[in-house]
């Protein structure tokens, strides 16, 4: 029954790939078929949390009149869930959720897959990045963390992230550059991982996005000590220790001049139906207005810029520039690009 | 502590209100299918199942949620038992013996033993969980990459002297694991490996292909190659089997003991349901009196690593709610579900969420229960299956191995790597070639690698850091003891028997 219902979905979203390529109907778009959300990274992360709130809103509130389906293809750091959604050309049912894995898997692994070949429909919010220590250790402040870094020899401080030449790596080595010391970069599979890792003080920071460490955060566990954005977040409310979100001061501000946000947006195939992304958008916009959207945008303080069109896809071109920067920096491109 | 009585007594007032009692076997039956559909998995199957729990109160959900894990926990060992194909990977210890008793017409007899010892290890871990839950969740925050990866190899060291196939080709199939366990994305660097270009092995090789491959599809050709001869004929069907078996379980008590602990202390310990069964799988062999009879149809050799499976899958749990860490996919499934009903897992949610809490707990002690119940009725009704000719049920469960192997990436050259897997694991049973060190390496293989590199990363290259403290050099030497067992016990024997040899 289950299997059934699974693959008859898939079947039909397969089929509303060849439907189409036939011509369009006057009314407005509807889909015609279950919708499928990709999410190229595994259960339980960032992008998959977001993909089936998604879901679950749109469900709850019957936004649509055909079911969301959340898939995840996470092999080869998504490069396998972006060749998929390239390779569906003109699918108007298909949409994948990305992370910053857009950018840094082609350029790090020499995946054949580049923004421009999807098309862009909509940037739902920008994930914070902050620096985060064991509450056990002494640094109140990023200043006083950077000190001890600078006055201890090079490799002397750990740091765990999510992934290797991803976004954290990323973030950890413009860290080095801006406080001139090596740190060890110890990565690990999932955002949830390396967060417990620092609480069991087998790393000396991470920086995790902060719906990834919030809970050990009001638990006592963890401390933040400054947020890798231009300002500092807008969320007031008391989170732990008598602070909020907004509390925390950017890391430009403690001397740290880094600033990192994630994308957290979708795109679909290519060739796809004008009519489908504005439905999708339009969808999207409904889903930013309920209740469920708004708590999960303050539980993981996230930055709510909402984008889509021709804006979104200059943020996406900027964006991509941004990365090939830094990871060329890093050392990080593949030898064929 | 009597407040913790207190609050769980409240959760099971909760649980036990009629409609959540429906939830449950409703939640049960659907899971069950799931597990016996293999690919599917209970990963799939509560992501599946978890929009239909949005407009449900969040105990509610997660009981229904839970017991659809705890159906496809136990669901998973049907087909093991039944034709040799394991469903999730921890069930793969479990046809070793379980098969062969199928085989020889005792399938009501391991199903009833698969089935009770899962209960009981379930149970043994959920009372665990009740009374020692503060104190597992900081016992999980002392694993770093050392301790992870020694647990990684004390796994692999308490299975590889075991084989009854010469130690050459042990190796030769766990290499061969090895090799196939890093094709895909290297974690530790970010890169490639041995994908040769193909994009089709981007992903790697999903282990759940290569065992519905080895184990299922090989043990079909290798029955049509005798001619498609008819073994469950024998196969009882009466509910009396289940009697009969649980009369001898009992003498079992150390075993199931024993497994117990494994099993929670692997859960507890990050690295899960799957070396915990092969664990407890491989010293019940070595300290069982009829160890030479493992992988002939030994009860044994159910009770073991269904029991530690359970163990570890149930205790697996805690870290997930106390440190939102999940302990299997299916978890994080779970885990994802959490968030949207806005309960934010970690140390705080036992202190804000109580309800939730306990009545999350209350419905693991009832939806093992009622799971145990539901199954065991239906133990008839699954050896009877054995009944079926098998040449009409071949068919069937070809098709059902290729639908799963679908469903596990929607991926159809997964179903031709399949049928790749059952060719290779038809001639490694004609070869002799032992196919569980191979399932082992592909299974955690990867796992200890990159648990091994992050140890060195922290290390700076210094093999130093696998005895840098109490807890990780135990299990070191504990797996370096398990290694070369049976070259100690020889030279005990020499000793002992030299000694005794003296005083004659």
């Amino acid at each position: 029954m289950l299997t059934s219902n699974k693959i008859l979905s898939v079947g039909a979203a397969c089929l509303g790939g060849l439907l189409a390529l036939s011509p369009a109907p006057a009314k407005a778009w509807e889909p015609s078929h279950p919708i499928e959300i990709i999410v190229p990274a595994g259960t339980g992360g960032g992008a998959d949390q977001m993909a089936r709130t998604m879901q679950g809103i749109i469900t709850k509130h019957s936004l649509t009149k055909q079911p969301v389906v959340v898939i995840n293809k996470s092999g080869g750091a998504g490069g396998e869930g972006f060749l998929d959604v390239k390779n569906s050309k003109g699918n108007d049912h298909k949409l994948i959720i990305t992370l910053s894995n857009l950018f840094t898997t082609p350029m790090a692994t020499g995946i054949p897959v580049n923004w421009k070949d999807l098309t862009p429909v909509a940037m739902m919010a920008l994930d914070e990045f902050v620096l985060w220590v064991n509450a056990e250790k002494p640094y109140k402040t990023a200043k006083e963390f950077v000190d001890a870094i600078k006055a201890a020899p090079d490799n002397s401080f750990k740091m765990g992230g999510t992934g290797s030449k991803q976004e954290d790596q990323i973030i950890t080595v413009a860290l080095q550059k801006a406080i001139g010391k090596k740190m060890i970069y110890i990565p690990q599979a999932g955002g949830g991982a390396v967060a417990v890792q620092l609480v069991g003080n087998h790393v000396d920071s991470t920086v995790n996005n902060p719906i990834e460490a919030v809970a050990h955060w009001r638990g006592g566990k963890l401390r933040p000590l400054c947020v890798f954005d231009s300002k500092p977040m807008p969320y007031k409310d008391v989170v732990a220790d008598g602070k909020s979100w907004a509390d925390i001061p950017t890391c430009k501000s403690a001397g740290l001049d880094v600033e990192y946000l994630m994308l957290r947006g979708f795109f679909m195939g290519p060739g796809v139906k004008k009519e489908a992304v504005n439905y999708y958008v339009e969808l999207f916009k409904k889903v930013r207005e309920t209740p469920e959207w708004k708590k999960l945008m303050s539980d993981g303080a996230f930055n709510t810029t909402f984008m889509t069109g021709d804006e979104y896809a200059k943020w996406v071109a900027n964006a991509e520039k941004t990365h090939e920067g830094l990871m060329r920096e890093a050392g990080f491109l593949a030898k064929s690009n | 502590m009597f407040d913790d009585l207190g609050n769980l007594m409240y959760g099971f007032s909760v649980v036990l209100q009629p409609h959540n009692i429906l939830l449950m076997v409703v939640g049960i039956v659907l899971g069950v299918i799931v597990g016996v559909l293999p690919g599917l998995g209970g990963a799939n199957g509560v992501a599946i199942l978890l929009p239909l729990t949005f407009s449900m109160s969040p105990t509610s959900a997660i009981i229904m949620l839970s017991c659809i894990y705890w159906g496809a926990l136990f669901g998973g060992a049907i087909t093991s038992i039944l034709f040799n194909i394991p469903g999730e990977p921890w069930s793969v210890a479990t046809t070793f013996d379980g098969y062969p008793m199928a085989q020889q017409g005792r399938a009501g007899e391991a199903l009833t033993a698969a089935f009770t010892s899962s209960f009981v290890g379930a149970l043994f871990a959920v009372i665990m969980i009740t009374l020692v839950a503060p104190l597992v969740a900081s016992f999980a925050l002392r694993f770093g990459p050392a301790e992870i990866f020694s647990v990684y190899f004390l796994a692999f060291c308490s299975f590889v002297g075991l084989s009854k196939e010469p130690p050459f080709k042990t190796i030769a199939a766990m290499m061969l694991g090895f090799g196939l366990g890093a094709v895909g994305l290297d974690q530790v660097t970010g890169q490639l490996r041995l994908t040769f270009g193909f994009e089709t092995l981007l992903g790697g090789f999903d282990f759940l292909i290569a065992v519905i491959g080895l184990f299922g599809i090989g043990e079909i050709l290798l029955t049509m190659e005798e001619g498609l001869s008819f073994r469950g004929k024998s196969a009882k069907i009466s509910l009396a089997v289940v009697i009969k078996t649980w009369k001898e379980l009992p003498r079992y008590w150390l075993l199931s003991l024993r497994s117990c602990l494994i099993g929670c202390w692997m859960g507890i310990s990050p690295a899960g349901a799957t070396p915990a069964s092969f664990m407890s799988y491989g010293i019940a062999k070595r300290i069982s009196k009829r160890g030479h009879n493992f992988g002939k149809g030994e009860i044994e050799g159910v009770v073991a690593p269904e029991t530690a499976a359970h163990a570890a899958g149930t205790a697996a749990l805690l870290p997930m709610l106390a440190l939102g860490v999940p302990g299997s996919p299916t978890a994080a499934v779970l885990l994802g579900g959490l968030l949207i009903w806005g309960l934010q897992p970690g140390p705080l949610l036992f202190v804000e969420q109580t309800e939730f809490v306990w009545g999350l707990i209350a419905s693991m002690y009832m939806g093992n229960i009622v799971g145990l119940i539901v199954v065991l009725t239906c133990v008839p009704l699954f050896a009877a299956i054995l009944r079926v000719p098998f040449s009409v049920i071949a068919p069937i469960i070809l098709v059902l191995c290729a639908i799963g192997a679908y469903t596990v990436n929607n991926n159809s050259f997964d179903v031709v790597m399949m049928l790749v897997f059952g060719i290779a694991g038809y001639f490694m049973k004609k070869t002799n070639y032992p196919m569980a060190p191979m399932v082992l390496a592909i299974v955690l293989g990867d796992k200890a690698e990159e648990s091994f590199r992050q140890s060195l990363l922290g290390s700076q290259g210094s093999l130093g850091v696998f005895f840098s403290n109490a807890l990780v050099s135990t299990v070191m030497t504990l797996g370096l003891i398990a290694l070369f067992w049976p070259l100690i016990s020889r030279a005990m024997d020499l000793v002992l028997r030299r000694g005794s040899a003296a005083r004659a």
